[in-house]
């Protein structure tokens, strides 16, 4: 009960601070930048010669990944810079003593927090991820082998992204929680991508780097994950095994990757928790 | 013995029972003992311990950085301390249930100001897990003046008013307790009185009431008892009548000898500056030790100028204390019976303090706040 009026309580903060509506415009507009960009690349002259519209598929299913590794981020963002006020700008500013002071479990308080941010984030990526793949279809004619699973696999990405930001606003301020929240997301990105220069290169040194930042931060790994269930098949033939280029995956995650992933949320929540009992409001 | 008689020994044991707990005094609205946090290397607060019995208003008075507001998020389960146990209204602190029944309103007072001032109270209504109805909590905004803003952002009110919110929300879910940390930092002198007559309305329904307030006048208007924290310690504490009651008479008077300063010791211990003498009243005034004391003297030849009443404010007295003048004062069986546990809050605080005489002063206005 305690839990649904605090996820409620959230949601309602995301929607009154105007966060929704400011994405819900910053999308549209998006959505209708990459529905032109799309249509023109149907009979693109290149150096080539001009796309047929098979060539448009397969250039579309990479540019797909390009777009959702944006709304990703803006989810990223938006999820991270909303959960660091969530507690400890409420404890900064003392919203919280009077909320705390109720008859309220603070772990009740906080996995109320993390629902409605959870709400939020995956609300906002799974909606915006399947209005661009009903724009690229509509425009390019092109639906990913597995929607479905890649709009999960962007849900799943942003919940640990805020789960991460909710740790660490429980400890440290809530700008530096965003901000640290977010430079982890990018550097373990970046530290993906390193990896995978370093497979195509054949050296497992560089190559370590990618697979150990996917274990200690799922993001990177899940957002891989993704981008496999939204490209095209043969788009990996045509370029070759993922070749370091970073908007193409050659494989989805294993069960026990994702159970990994769980596992990780579920021990971030329990040292929020924990962290956030401890403090003193 | 047959199962009959077993069923006969089992109602009778439980009605026994039942009616010792039912004749038990009803647990403090808030018992703490031994109290202690440490911020670093500072001692916010040190071996506090009190109680509040149910309906009473209890002052909390001190300088800044006595420790007041740490003690009463202590209290409220806010900050973890150090040392210490606190029960609200009979159950620990560390069960949140025991907050079921309490309003609080925090010195540094910020509600959602996304949400409408009725909104705000519908959350802590829920939050509360109280029942209370819609028309119940707009009664409650239109107590605290609010009534015509109920439909209005928190975002768009003033401090004052933000303040009389926080009152509202600490009201709204039908406390037992109710804790109010610098009621009146944000309000004009028509709020401060509101305030006042909000926390005699509490006490005249049986709700108990833990004050912090800077406003000696303030406390000294509404509370039944005090207790002054000096560097996170207990410096005194009391009721108003322990804390002031000790009246003095002061005389002026020519051709004393030793029989007239006999008797003058007779009605209470003296002291003497020339030819004017003090003398330490018993707090209670019977109505003939003054008169009769008077009438001995003028029969033992001492001639009167003049007798003044003398009666200490509690500014006089929390400036005393602070400044170490005189010790804190506490009488016995002050606390409420409350039990073991709050006799031994009584203990503890009587063990830390002795009985003063009485400090000297002309009767003074107290703090005019209103």
């Amino acid at each position: 009960m305690i839990v649904l009026t605090i996820a409620g309580l959230t949601l309602r903060e995301a929607f009154r601070r105007k966060v929704v509506w400011a994405l819900l415009i910053l999308t549209v507009v998006l959505l209708a930048l990459s529905g032109w960009g799309f249509s023109r690349l149907i009979g693109l002259d290149t150096e080539l010669g001009t796309l047929t519209s098979g060539e448009a598929r397969l250039v579309a299913s990479m540019l797909i990944n390009l777009i959702m590794f944006g709304f990703s981020l803006i989810a990223a963002i938006g999820t991270a810079f909303l959960a660091g006020p969530t507690l400890a700008g409420e404890v900064e500013s003392g919203q919280a003593l009077a909320l705390l002071a109720r008859p309220v479990r603070r772990s009740s308080v906080l996995l109320g927090k993390w629902l409605g941010l959870l709400t939020f984030g995956c609300g906002y990526v799974v909606l915006a991820g399947l209005a661009q793949l009903l724009v690229v279809r509509g425009v390019v004619g092109y639906w990913p082998p597995s929607p479905a699973g890649g709009l999960a696999l962007l849900a799943a990405e942003t919940i640990v992204l805020l789960s991460l930001a909710l740790l660490l606003s429980s400890v440290i301020s809530p700008m530096a929680s965003g901000i640290v929240a977010v430079g982890l997301f990018g550097a373990t990105w970046v530290a993906g991508v390193v990896g995978g220069i370093g497979g195509a290169l054949g050296n497992e040194g560089v190559e370590r780097v990618g697979s150990v930042s996917r274990m200690l931060l799922p993001t990177d790994g899940l957002w891989r994950g993704a981008m496999n269930a939204f490209q095209d098949p043969s788009a990996l033939i045509q370029m070759g095994p993922e070749g370091g280029f970073p908007f193409l995956s050659d494989a989805a995650p294993t069960p026990a990757y994702l159970a990994w992933a769980a596992v990780w949320v579920a021990v971030v929540l329990g040292l929020t928790a924990l962290s956030f009992q401890r403090r003193d409001v | 013995m047959t199962s009959a008689d077993a069923d006969t020994v089992a109602r009778v044991t439980s009605s026994t029972t039942a009616g010792a707990l039912a004749e038990l005094p009803p647990s403090p609205a808030v018992w703490c003992s031994g109290l202690r946090k440490r911020y670093g290397r500072r001692t916010a607060v040190d071996d506090v311990s009190f109680s509040v019995a149910r309906g009473e208003v209890l002052g909390l008075l001190g300088p800044n950085g006595a420790g007041k507001t740490s003690v009463i998020k202590m209290l409220l389960g806010l900050v973890r301390p150090d040392a210490g146990e606190v029960l609200l209204l009979g159950r620990r602190s560390t069960d949140p249930r025991s907050r079921a029944a309490v309003g609080y309103l925090p010195e540094l007072f910020r509600y959602q100001p996304w949400l409408t001032a009725a909104e705000v109270l519908d959350l802590h209504v829920k939050l509360a897990g109280a029942d209370v109805g819609a028309s119940e909590r707009r009664e409650c905004l239109a107590r605290v003046g609010l009534a015509q803003r109920t439909g209005d952002r928190v975002g768009g009110f003033s401090k004052g008013m933000q303040q009389r919110l926080g009152l509202a929300v600490a009201l709204v879910a039908r406390p037992q307790l109710v804790v109010l940390d610098e009621p009146t930092s944000a309000l004009d002198p028509v709020g401060r009185v509101d305030v006042r007559d909000l926390v005699l309305e509490l006490k005249a329904r049986g709700v108990a009431v833990l004050l912090n307030s800077h406003l000696i006048g303030e406390v000294e208007r509404v509370c039944d008892r005090v207790v002054i924290l000096d560097e996170g310690r207990v410096a005194a504490s009391g009721t108003l009548a322990e804390l002031l009651g000790q009246r003095e008479v002061r005389l002026h008077l020519a051709d004393v000898d030793a029989r007239a300063e006999e008797r003058m010791r007779a009605a209470g211990s003296l002291a003497r500056s020339g030819d004017w003498f003090t003398v330490a009243l018993a707090s209670e005034d019977d109505g003939v030790t003054v008169p009769d004391l008077v009438r001995d003297l003028v029969a033992l030849g001492v001639r009167v100028h003049a007798v003044e009443p003398v009666r200490i404010s509690l500014e006089e007295r929390l400036l005393a204390v602070l400044r170490h003048e005189v010790p804190g004062h506490q009488e016995p069986g002050h606390e409420e019976p409350a039990g073991e546990e709050a006799r031994h809050v009584t203990e503890l605080a009587r063990s830390r303090m002795s009985t003063a005489s009485p400090s000297t002063g002309p009767t003074s206005a107290s703090e005019e706040d209103t």
